[in-house]
């Protein structure tokens, strides 16, 4: 090198070094600060970058009745979902799938408007996936970008339709859910109770959800699980033991009239404990698990006989004759009457009060009757009278007191209180001050009126009679108190004087369907005319009379007369008491009560009722 | 043959060595995907690119670099006419689909000229630069150096692979350093590109024009010099709009993702994102060899090619990139003392090009793995997979030893 001295030559080299010792220091500091410093910022980054997370439903906790026998279990099933995406690709990896999960247009829109709701989450496309889906989505797992298959456990309801209103049905949780319950660990997605038992203690069989994750790649396919480590394992609800008696309740779905629109409950006289809850016309609640399909909603919504009523909570029927118990306790613990006492009206047919004429049922009349007598026989006339001389203020209060116009306080949702006047202002405000008369008191006398109660609150009144005279409000898991709440106040005498009376009902009087040769029956009869002339029927009874173990009540919409019931909760009572049913008489009528004012409206009487499937039972995936 | 072997340059023997050990370790990495892809036995056939490089440097290293300057310009002749060739019949490949940088016969790709091209580039500068008696003292005397760069710089530019094409400008710089050109007057060289990157901005750029002018009052040019530059910065701020406009949109992107790749992570962004998490989630001693989640998932954007390097970070963490960074510093730190022994100038340029070239190769790589350098896509020396650019670095080094061996014969070696 001959223009350049060594001495510029070695600057030259000098600069050259410097120049290559400088860019590695910033490298050495750009990378320092990138993987030391910022280490643990790109390090949780990474994890994110390479975990899914996928929640783990948690298994709902399992019902049993009073003996462990399964109300409500968990199957396997598989759900089918796809990891979160831009709406675009998750689109297009829907349409890839859509022939193996069997989806339409429509059924793409309704995953996307899921995913819209809760995006970042993997969105559910099938939730009772068949075996043959998943094996074959499971074989194309590789070409198939955010398809993960999951085994999640699936309610099922053995007995299906003969529990439907006790378990009510679980469904995915709504926006509104979201908002009215305040849990935290709900998520969309997550499946809750929406009714009967799964939705009154949804928080002891929910559980905790789980959440596990997948490693992804980058172009969103599921590589494999992360680590057991990574997994938290979700954490079962807890099972409920329900006072049910499920033996009594399969009884009751196969022996309930087919086509009769009505409810049966049958509980402990001694504790409330429930028994039996039976609503008819029923539905499948199987059919909800894993999303209802639109043509069985509707089905449901919009058939006359509305099978998602439970009619045991949900329904009120003018209590008819069966109320006449109640007048009775009143006049009694007033020290109006006793068993043995007349009143000064024989029975001829009808009496006449004011400018009007009250019917007895019977047109022959009854003659002249005791208390005793008067209740075998239902007589109108002399519970009129009785009606007026308790007189309409000490009717109204005493039936409040005994909480005749208030909820029984189940453990069910969606119970509806029954309706009774709550004082002479109800009236007042009706038909005006001093517009009304007495003559009220005749029709409340005799179970019409202004006068509408559950099934369950009539129940409950006879589960009074059946003890010792003080209600235990009637529960199917916990009970609301342990306290009996209302008290008739009656001696033990008087008590053992009703029974009497009612053993007579059964006996000798209108509740003869229910007679059996061996067993003791004790009960009443109702009739409750409706608008459409077609009278809605109650039967209440409970045995053995001298110490009851049972109450069971039946309403019947459009069933006729009370009587006709009798028999059917007769069977009831000897299937729970393990007695003879042979000699129970099935044909018995009598004329209807007289009812001289219209109430309860409950729609159409049957003539078609919507055809609802069995339950279908899923194979078990191997 | 083995006596010379225990005559060649040890250290940079050495170091070579290492890197290409540790590269093929590293592209074997690569390929250890959950998803296994074509990547997954490409470290095989680089092996094969290795063993061919062997061959050639060893057949480079017989040829004396007088012959190799005899040859400069036929070798540079070939290369701008095989470049000519690629501009017409090449073919996309992989990532770069849209561009025509390989040059294929019977449809199978043989390689990128543009990579041998950079040494063609090397030769023939170095050729003529040691002709010359003094250094390149004026404007004036850089017109044929210039020439002699832009032609294949601008072949280069039209396939269109911007990346590799500066690397052409860097060697020139390199070189006219090396021979002693003033680093003011590289400046003003280089000013009408720095006036055009800086056009973004009004007062930015008026604040460059002012700056140039006090430059100029320093350096003294002749007029007709300062007034070409200034005129050059000045067309070059009102076309820096249209210029703009004219890239094509993923150049556009990629400088926007270089200045905020947090603006659009799931497109441009992403490739540089993705290697950042992959680096920074290296930590002190990384994920353990072949252990990198990012990479196993694909996560990383053309990780056996232009990011392999975020592998070295991930799975061997900040111990292995300061490896790595030490092993190239001391490649080039060799490379330089080399080129300051060798026995002549036409060697000497040819040893500092060549420092040169795997220079900016390296900062840039390394740079654009943490975001310091816009995102260009050219190889890493001895890491990224590419038959052609090992074969030019695998030709460079047997050039490097030869002159190495040729001044310890003339005992220039130990002093």
């Amino acid at each position: 090198m001959k223009r350049l001295t060594p001495h510029q030559l070695d600057a030259k080299a000098r600069g050259a070094r410097l120049l290559v010792w400088a860019a590695g220091a910033v490298f050495t500091v750009a990378y320092f600060r990138v993987q030391i410093l910022d280490h643990h910022k790109y390090d949780v980054q990474s994890e994110y970058n390479r975990l899914r997370l996928i929640p783990l439903p948690a298994p709902r906790g399992v019902i049993t009745d009073r003996h462990g026998m399964i109300i409500a279990e968990n199957v396997p099933g598989y759900t089918v979902t796809l990891l979160p995406a831009p709406e675009d690709s998750l689109r297009r990896r829907l349409q890839r799938i859509a022939s193996i999960v069997h989806l339409d247009a429509a059924g793409i829109e309704r995953v996307l408007q899921r995913f819209r709701r809760a995006q970042y989450q993997p969105v559910v496309v099938l939730t009772d996936a068949p075996f043959d889906v998943v094996s074959a989505l499971d074989e194309r797992r590789l070409i198939l970008p955010g398809v993960v298959i999951q085994p999640e456990p699936k309610r099922h309801y053995p007995d299906s339709s003969a529990v439907a209103h006790l378990v009510g049905i679980v469904g995915e949780v709504t926006d509104q859910d979201l908002v009215t319950r305040r849990d935290s660990s709900l998520r969309v997605g997550s499946l809750i109770g929406k009714d009967g038992l799964e939705r009154a203690y949804d928080d002891t069989l929910r559980g905790q959800d789980g959440e596990r994750f997948v490693e992804v790649s980058a172009r969103g396919y599921v590589v494999r699980e992360a680590g057991a480590a990574q997994t938290l394992y979700p954490e079962p609800g807890a099972s409920l033991r329900t006072t049910i008696d499920l033996d009594l309740q399969r009884y009751i779905s196969r022996v309930f009239p087919p086509g009769m629109r009505g409810a049966i409950v049958a509980l402990l006289p001694s504790t409330g404990e429930i028994l039996a809850l039976y609503s008819s016309p029923t539905y499948d609640p199987n059919a909800f698990v894993g999303g209802v399909s639109p043509e069985y909603w509707r089905a449901l919504n919009q058939s006359d006989a509305r099978p998602l009523l439970d009619r045991a909570i949900q329904a009120r029927y003018p209590p008819g004759s069966t109320w006449k118990l109640a007048i009775a306790a009143m006049a009694l613990k007033r020290g109006t009457v006793t068993m043995g006492s007349r009143m000064p009206i024989p029975c001829r047919g009808g009496m006449q009060y004011g400018n009007r004429f009250f019917r007895c049922w019977s047109a022959e009349g009854h003659g002249s009757l005791t208390l005793e007598q008067a209740i075998a026989q239902s007589c109108d006339v002399y519970f009129y009278q009785l009606g007026l001389k308790l007189g309409l203020t000490s009717l109204l209060e005493d039936a409040n007191a005994l909480g005749l116009r208030s909820r029984t306080g189940v453990d069910l949702p969606g119970e509806m209180a029954s309706q009774f006047p709550s004082g002479t202002e109800y009236y007042d405000r009706l038909y005006g001050p001093r517009r009304w008369t007495s003559a009220v008191s005749l029709n409340l006398a005799i179970g019409q009126g202004e006068n509408s109660q559950t099934l369950l609150d009539m129940v409950r009144l006879y589960q009074m009679l059946a003890s010792d005279g003080k209600s235990r409000p009637p529960y199917l898991v916990r009970p609301p108190t342990t306290e009996p709440t209302y008290d008739l106040g009656l001696s033990p005498d008087q008590l053992a004087g009703l029974r009497q009376a009612m053993i007579n009902v059964v006996e000798r009087g209108t509740g003869q369907g229910a007679r059996l040769a061996d067993l003791k029956i004790a009960g009443k009869t109702g009739t409750a005319q409706s608008t459409l002339g077609i009278n809605h029927g109650w039967f209440i009874g409970f045995a053995p009379a001298d110490s009851p173990r049972v109450v069971v009540g039946v309403i019947g919409e459009y069933s006729g007369h009370g009587a006709a019931l009798a028999p059917l909760v007769a069977r009831v009572i000897a299937h729970y008491l393990g007695a003879d049913t042979t000699t129970a008489r099935y044909q018995f009528t009598l004329p209807s009560d007289s009812a001289p004012r219209d109430t309860l409206l409950l729609g159409a009487p049957p003539d078609s009722l919507p055809h609802i499937p069995d339950s279908t039972r899923v194979p078990p995936i191997p | 043959m083995f006596r010379r072997f225990r005559e060649l340059d040890r250290p940079l023997l050495g170091v070579v060595a290492a890197l290409a050990i540790y590269g093929l370790l590293m592209l074997y990495s690569a390929g250890q995907t959950d998803v296994p892809t074509v990547v997954a036995t490409i470290w095989l056939r680089q092996l094969v690119w290795l063993v061919l490089g062997i061959t050639c440097g060893i057949l480079v290293f017989r040829v004396s670099p007088r012959l190799l300057e005899w040859a400069a310009p036929y070798v540079y002749g070939t290369a701008v006419f095989v470049l000519l060739v690629t501009l017409v019949f090449g073919s996309g490949a992989g990532t770069a689909a849209g561009s025509r940088s390989w040059i294929a016969l019977g449809g199978h790709r043989l390689g990128q000229p543009a990579e041998l091209a950079k040494l063609a580039v090397i030769l023939m500068l170095a050729r003529w630069l040691a002709a010359r008696r003094e250094p390149p003292a004026s404007l004036r005397d850089l017109v044929y150096p210039g020439a002699i760069t832009l032609v294949p710089f601008g072949l280069v530019v039209l396939q269109p692979d911007l990346g590799s094409a500066i690397v052409f400008i860097a060697i020139l710089f390199a070189m006219l350093y090396w021979a002693g050109a003033k680093p003011g007057m590289l400046l003003l060289l280089v000013s009408p590109v720095i006036g055009l990157v800086l056009a973004f901005s009004t007062a930015v750029w008026g604040t460059w024009i002012v700056l140039l002018f006090a430059l100029m009052l320093w350096i003294r040019p002749y007029l007709w010099e300062g007034l070409t530059v200034m005129l050059a910065n000045i067309v070059m701020g009102v076309v820096a709009l249209p210029f703009w406009r004219h890239l094509a949109p993923y150049q556009q992107s990629r400088f926007l993702a270089f200045l905020n790749p947090e603006a659009d992570p799931r497109a441009t962004g992403w490739h540089i994102i993705q290697s950042k998490i992959a680096i920074g989630s290296g930590g002190w001693f990384g994920k353990g060899f072949t252990h990198g989640s990012q990479k196993r998932l694909a996560f990383l954007p053309a990780q056996h090619t232009d990011f392999i390097f975020p592998i070295v970070g991930e799975e061997l963490g900040f111990a292995g990139v300061l490896l790595a960074l030490a092993l190239f510093a001391a490649l080039l730190v060799i490379l330089v003392r080399l080129a300051r022994r060798a026995t002549d100038p036409y060697s000497s340029f040819c040893v500092f090009g060549i420092a040169g070239m795997l220079f900016t190769h390296i900062v840039e790589n390394v740079g654009m793995a943490v975001n310091l350098l816009p995102v260009t896509g050219i190889p890493l020396p001895f890491f990224s997979y590419g038959g052609s650019f090992l074969l030019t670095c695998a030709l460079a080094v047997g050039i490097v030893l030869r002159v190495a061996w040729e001044s310890r014969q003339s005992g220039y070696a130990d002093h």
